[in-house]
């Protein structure tokens, strides 16, 4: 009963999708407000539904109702109830189901967030999303029916892949998807300007704070993923260059530029057309990822199970959705205006400088991601692409943006002078080759690419400081306080500075763990010990131990520092009897300055097991700095100039159009 | 009670000793930690081609095992690491590479990026020396005062100027198109 | 000529999109084999049936033949054994199997349960000379010619479709 109302709700909401696509944009193109002021509502029945099918599909994992062939195959009697929810995302169809509720999500926000738009743009964006709920809960009914029964009902479930199941897991794709769907709304905005003709600074300062949120999203949901992949599976590992990780990071790359690029339409009202093509260029590769992932067109671990039919389906949205938006573009965006001058040497250009190289970065990342099937396409045989090329190709793209995040945040806009740059960031190269050469002392030595990654991390604390220094620092004669001073700064200012940071705390972690880490792969009988510098870990054996839906052997390793004592690690090697399969649990101590990281290889003759030790240096800087990041991005986001002028905006506009 | 103890305790110490005499630090898994690294680093750069996305160093797969076990053997025989590379090759093809060999057809994988920033660069220089070219009235005007200058929103501003006129000065500077800007 | 720029990102797309489309009909897991038309690797291996006597590559000359790598572990081959053993009956070329890493008497009992299509079947417990042929997943057949030369490898379980397709028509342009 809950399934097929699950299903018919997804009917409805693709109903109420149709509606929302239509009327409100047809009615923008009339002038009739009625029309118009459909959107909002639908957008708010279209999430109750969606919201509440989702809700079916969660009662029937929680329920164990196996007669639902999705619940069948991603869950167990034995799954603990958390996973049961969680499983309802395990697979494709409830994945799917997922975003469609992210993209609802997103939706009904604007409707209620957007009471400063003007109603023909408002109505614009929320039809425009309309047609993407459509397309997805199309895509759903058609080929990915999360409620479809299974027929005679199993007594059991097939379980939830045991890979999935772990807190990182299972919020790493809502995290991933808000951030995914979030960039349709900066789409959206882009399209709804397209087919408006107005596109100004005003739209920017609309799209940036919708575009920043789907890109902390985003940033977050990355750097789940990479965590946890580091966590759970058991080499160490954090980023493989795999290609539903690229499929990931290219949107991300897009989401910066595209940032960075609403700065300077915002300020300057320039280059307006370029910022709409990268909010297109942003979900597009949204929807690429997720062609990539389900079409079975490459390999990769974290494909789902795949299904050219499904395949094409999602190909042709694609094809309507992003040929459309391109061909619209084609057509309006040469009409768009320049906007104002400014110099060779401006902020401007150093944010379109940065815009080209994450651009060019992500190009990169597009063309390995993409080149083996381009090649088999052709017949011109078949390679792998893989982590040797893309770390080759891609920190020679990173360290000149680097360089120019350095500058940027100082340059003046309009016009900056070089002289003056130069002499106020002179501390700050000071400074970072200074901190470089004592890292390397203190270390005892670095690579030549390790010089590179804290030269550019101490390069960006320099700048950043530099700024600091230059905004607090007391103006004039004026004794205003340091404190006031500090609360002059506007928050996005701020969050940059903060998100920037976060950078060089990502690039020091990067730099440190891969020039340092140190790895140990030894025989171990109970009793025998392996050292690492001051660090003597000492194997004491493995006993059986039992989980709610696993059994697993677990060893126990104490770890001394200079002989006190550190920790006890539990690395498991578990047996999952539901899906016959088996995962390496590593035990992991994490601190501020190093991980111990120790997992279980495989038992040998003798009582004896093969050990893998590691000492990571720094790793958990890669995740800190993306969550400073992330934090950075709120921080902006949340600066009021925004809302109070657009208030203001808005209301002089209406002043002016009751006047006139 | 006491005797039981007692003797339980010698019993536990002397298991402990022996457990002490036996405790050895461990022996590496390969009897060459050297060959050792060097095969893990020739196969961290080869594909599994079982499961496929592993490389053969990570892999438990036999194959990846088995294969392993060659490498090793090759390296005993004191072949280099491009000969081992192609004896991978030439039994799987290309395919087993991760860093994709240099080839005609590798080439626009391997210059693109390159090629690609080149082409970028040139078209943000061409565009922004046209811009610099056309006369001031293709412009748009430049929206200021409000949206730049200030260090933070109005209320602030006011603030500021409240403070004295020297800070109300700087912020004022700011309009004016031939000037530089006082970054926000 | 303005709009000629703004049509880029269009054109870029849409040869992407065909170039995907093309992409849905492919297997990206699937290997191709780089021996086709080069010289079998030589092996010299026991026979599976008898410790004793070896057969060698050099032994083959003269012969179109066909290697098929089994095991008795190996679910997929199951699948395929009947199409065998039917095939060897028309008794159209020598037919070897290459028993990978396998123990001898579970290979030994699994064609005493499921049938012997094989003239003999090569014993290579250590899988090295599977390593030599390429092979990464069980099973796989391949066809070699009278010098010595691999013409074709099939990888996976063998089909009534890819028998009459690709191997008989094969067969025949060789022994003519």
């Amino acid at each position: 009963m809950i399934p097929e109302l699950g299903h018919f709700l997804l009917w409805l909401a693709l109903g109420v999708s149709a509606v929302l696509g239509t009327l409100p944009l047809v009615g923008a193109g009339r002038n009739r407000a009625d029309w118009m002021a459909l959107a909002r509502p639908s957008a708010a029945i279209l999430f109750a539904l969606v919201a509440l099918a989702f809700v079916c599909l969660a009662l029937a994992f929680v329920g164990n109702d196996f007669s639902v062939l999705y619940v069948a195959t991603n869950s167990n009697r034995s799954l603990p109830t958390h996973y049961r929810f969680a499983a309802v995302w395990g697979g494709h169809e409830g994945s799917m189901l997922l975003w469609t509720l992210m993209l609802a999500v997103w939706t009904v926000a604007v409707a209620r967030f957007s009471a400063h738009l003007p109603d023909k743009v408002m109505a614009r964006i929320l039809a425009v999303m309309g047609w993407l709920s459509f397309g997805f809960l199309l895509f759903m009914l058609m080929t990915s029916n999360p409620f479809d029964r299974l027929v005679p009902t199993p007594a059991n479930g097939r379980d939830l892949n045991p890979l999935l199941q772990d807190p990182g897991m299972v919020i790493h794709p809502p995290m991933l998807y808000m951030g995914y769907v979030g960039l349709s709304v900066a789409f959206s905005f882009a399209v709804a300007a397209l087919i408006g003709g107005n596109l100004d600074a005003t739209w920017a300062r609309w799209t940036r704070p919708w575009t920043t949120a789907a890109w902390i999203f985003l940033t977050i949901g990355i750097a789940l993923g990479s965590g946890w992949a580091y966590y759970e599976l058991g080499w160490g590992g954090w980023w493989f260059w795999d290609p539903v990780e690229n499929a990931s990071f290219m949107p991300w790359l897009v989401a910066t530029a595209l940032i960075h690029s609403l700065a300077v339409t915002e300020k300057r009202n320039s280059f307006k057309s370029w910022t709409v093509l990268l909010a297109i260029l942003a979900f597009s590769l949204s929807l690429l990822g997720t062609f990539l992932v389900r079409s079975g067109v490459l390999s990769s671990v974290h494909a789902f199970a795949t299904d050219p039919r499904r395949g094409l389906f999602i190909l042709a949205f694609l094809v309507i959705v992003i040929g459309a938006s391109l061909a619209l573009y084609a057509w309006r965006a040469p009409k768009v205006g320049i906007g104002a001058r400014f110099a060779l040497l401006s902020r401007e250009t150093l944010l379109l400088g940065n815009n080209v190289l994450l651009v060019v970065a992500c190009g990169a990342v597009l063309l390995g991601t993409l080149y083996p099937l381009a090649l088999d396409a052709l017949g011109m045989g078949k390679i792998s692409v893989g982590p040797p090329y893309f770390d080759t190709v891609f920190v020679p793209l990173l360290t000149p943006l680097i360089f120019l995040m350095g500058i940027g945040p100082l340059a003046r806009w309009k016009e900056a002078e070089l002289p003056d740059l130069a002499s106020r960031l002179k501390w700050a190269a000071g400074a970072a080759v200074v901190a470089t050469l004592l890292t390397i002392w203190l270390r005892g030595g670095i690579g030549s690419v390790g010089v590179v990654g804290l030269l550019m991390a101490f390069w960006i604390v320099g700048s950043i400081a530099t700024d600091l220094f230059e905004r607090l620092r007391p103006v004039g004669g004026v004794r205003t306080g340091l404190l006031h001073r500090a609360r002059l700064i506007p928050r996005s200012i701020a969050g940059m500075q903060l998100a920037h940071l976060g950078v060089a705390v990502f690039i020091l972690g990067v730099t440190l763990v891969k020039t340092g880490e140190i790895e140990r792969d030894v025989r171990m009988q109970p009793g025998d010990t392996t050292t690492i510098g001051d660090l003597v870990f000492t194997f004491s054996g493995v006993r059986e131990v039992a989980g709610p839906n696993y059994r697993a052997m677990q060893g126990t390793i104490s770890v001394t520092d200079k002989g006190r004592p550190v920790v006890t690690l539990h690395p498991e090697k578990r047996h999952y009897p539901a899906t016959q399969s088996t995962m390496t649990e590593a035990a992991i101590e994490a601190g501020l300055t190093r991980d111990l990281y120790v997992s279980l290889g495989e038992p040998v003759d003798g009582g004896a097991w093969i050990v893998r030790v590691y000492v990571k240096p720094f790793v958990d800087w890669i995740w800190g700095g993306c969550l400073v990041m992330a934090l950075g991005g709120l921080l902006a986001a949340s600066d009021r100039r925004y809302r109070v002028k657009v208030r203001r905006t808005a209301e002089a506009t209406t002043s002016v159009a009751s006047a006139a | 009670m006491p005797e039981t103890l007692s003797r339980a305790i010698v019993a536990l110490l002397l298991a402990l000793c022996a457990a002490q005499v036996v405790a050895k630090e461990a022996a590496p898994e390969a009897a060459d930690p050297a060959l050792e690294a060097r095969m893990t680093r020739i196969t961290a750069e080869l594909r599994c081609l079982v499961c496929q996305n592993q490389t053969i160093a990570d892999s438990n797969a036999g194959l990846a095992v088995d294969l392993r076990r060659e490498t090793r053997e090759l390296l005993r025989q004191g072949k280099s690491d491009e000969e081992i590379v192609a004896y991978m090759t030439a039994r799987y093809g290309d395919f087993v590479l991760y860093r994709p060999p240099l080839k005609p057809t590798t080439a626009l994988l391997w210059f693109g990026p390159a090629a690609m920033l080149l082409l970028g660069g040139t078209v943000l220089l061409l565009v922004l020396r046209r811009r610099t070219r056309l006369a001031a009235d293709a412009f748009e005007p430049d929206e200021e005062g409000e949206d730049l200058g200030e260090r933070g929103d109005p209320a602030a501003s006011a603030a500021a100027s409240a403070a004295g006129p020297a800070t109300g000065s700087a912020t004022g500077s700011a309009t004016g198109p031939a000037t530089g800007i006082a970054r926000p | 000529m303005k709009r000629f720029w703004f049509l880029i990102p269009l054109a870029a797309f849409l040869a992407l999109a065909v170039m995907l489309a093309v992409g849905l009909k492919l297997d990206p897991r699937e290997v191709p084999s780089p021996l086709i038309d080069k010289p079998a690797p030589k092996f010299a291996l026991q026979r599976l049936d008898d410790a004793a006597r070896t057969i060698r590559l050099d032994d083959m000359r003269g012969k179109v033949w066909m290697l098929n790598v089994w095991a008795s572990w190996c679910v997929a081959c199951r699948e395929e054994h009947p199409l065998l053993v039917e095939f060897a009956k028309k008794r159209v070329v020598p037919l070897y199997g290459l028993n990978y890493k396998d123990q001898r008497e579970d290979a030994k009992g699994w064609l005493a349960r499921f049938g012997n299509p094989y003239d003999a079947s090569l014993f290579d417990d250590e899988g090295r000379v599977g390593i030599d042929f390429g092979v990464y997943g069980v099973p796989e057949t391949f066809v070699i010619d009278q010098n010595g030369v691999i013409r074709l490898k099939h990888i996976g379980p063998l089909t009534p479709d890819v028998i009459a397709t690709k191997i008989e028509p094969l067969l025949k342009k060789l022994d003519a």
